[in-house]
């Protein structure tokens, strides 16, 4: 017995078609609108909420406010440290807003499509994290910067011919690999489950009315986990370039 | 190693690329069951440790909770792999 399952091919999941512009690299689709719209939420929120200081905070400022306070605290104090750290506070805010806003919209109804399950943000984001690790390392520690990181210390000498090109490797091509793949299979891992659970609902409700209870208990629970998942992609994608730029400027003795 | 055996049987109905097809479909499942493996385990053995780390100094627990996020975030990068590679080998 088959339950008529059309599952649809994952092409049709993941690509929108353009609704303007069309043929130009301006082209708009689905996953620009949702840029845009992350866009305008990170910057409006931090604007808006800054526009107007009180010392007591209010509305916006509350949650412009817990969320600086969030960042400083659990990821930059712990990696770069509080006073070199203090720099990178704009930029890895305003990720972890970003990242979290384009992730949220999996679950927003009528939206429901993570920006970051198309390659072409996490790799950016990735290759930009990149070049500002490279930069500071070199800001802050000079040429020496390429040896500590291609030669960390405290390692047996007969070993470098193993770890040399290993962190070589590590620190130009599998650091920023990582980082752009695990935030967006995780987008991906997460839409394919919703998707599932979605098409399963709607079939069994058509079939078997009865049936369709379980999927539908489960789709509402895995939304509320890929709420998780988002904000915890957005926290790792963060405090790991928080760790890159660390290690970069502090070299290990 | 059956569904393989079961293939090499439906092999004698089928054409060679209805063969190839199902081989895919077959490696890419196995692939990426293989690969969640080890990740599956080294993830519960960070947290494992992580929540040990918690319950004996509690006062240390932020630290901790930051560390068991990256060492998830390390381990994991192995399964995720393995899952661009399932949908990559999907027929």
């Amino acid at each position: 017995m088959t339950l008529a399952l059309e599952f649809p091919p994952i092409s049709h999941l993941f690509v929108w078609p353009d609704f303007a512009f069309a043929g130009t690299p301006l082209a708009m689709n689905k996953t620009v609108l949702i840029y845009l719209a992350a866009l305008v939420l990170t910057a409006g929120l931090f604007l808006i909420a800054g526009s107007r200081k009180t010392l007591v905070p209010v509305g916006l400022q509350t949650i412009a406010e817990s969320g600086i306070g969030f960042v400083e605290d659990s990821v930059v104090k712990p990696t770069i440290g509080e006073i070199d750290g203090r720099k990178f506070m704009p930029f890895l805010t305003t990720m972890f807003f970003f990242i979290f806003f384009t992730n949220i919209f999996e679950v927003i109804p009528f939206v429901q499509f993570p920006a970051n399950s198309r390659m072409a943000l996490p790799l950016f984001l990735a290759i930009l994290v990149w070049f500002i690790y490279h930069y500071e390392g070199f800001k802050a520690q000079g040429l020496a910067y390429v040896k500590n990181s291609i030669f960390p210390p405290g390692v047996p000498l007969a070993l470098y011919i193993l770890v040399a090109p290993i962190e070589l490797l590590q620190v130009l091509i599998i650091r920023p690999l990582s980082l752009a793949i695990r935030l967006w299979a995780n987008m991906v891992a997460g839409h394919l489950l919703l998707v599932t659970f979605a098409v399963l609902t709607a079939t069994l409700w058509e079939s078997t009315v009865i049936g369709a209870v379980l999927p539908f208990a489960m789709l509402v629970l895995m939304t509320g986990f890929e709420i998780l998942v988002s904000f915890l992609q957005a926290f790792i994608f963060t405090i790991l370039t928080a760790v890159y730029i660390g290690q970069s400027i502090h070299p290990e003795h | 190693m059956l569904s393989l055996l079961a293939q090499i049987a439906i092999f004698a109905q089928t054409g060679p690329g209805e063969m190839l097809e199902g081989l895919k479909a077959i490696g890419a499942g196995l692939g990426y069951g293989l690969a969640a493996i080890g990740p599956g385990v080294g993830i519960g053995i960070v947290v494992g440790n992580a929540i040990t780390a918690m319950a004996r100094q509690p006062e240390s627990a932020g630290v901790a909770r930051t560390t068991m996020f990256l060492g998830i975030a390390f381990t994991e990068a192995l399964a995720l792999i393995g899952f661009v590679v399932f949908i990559l080998l999907l027929p």
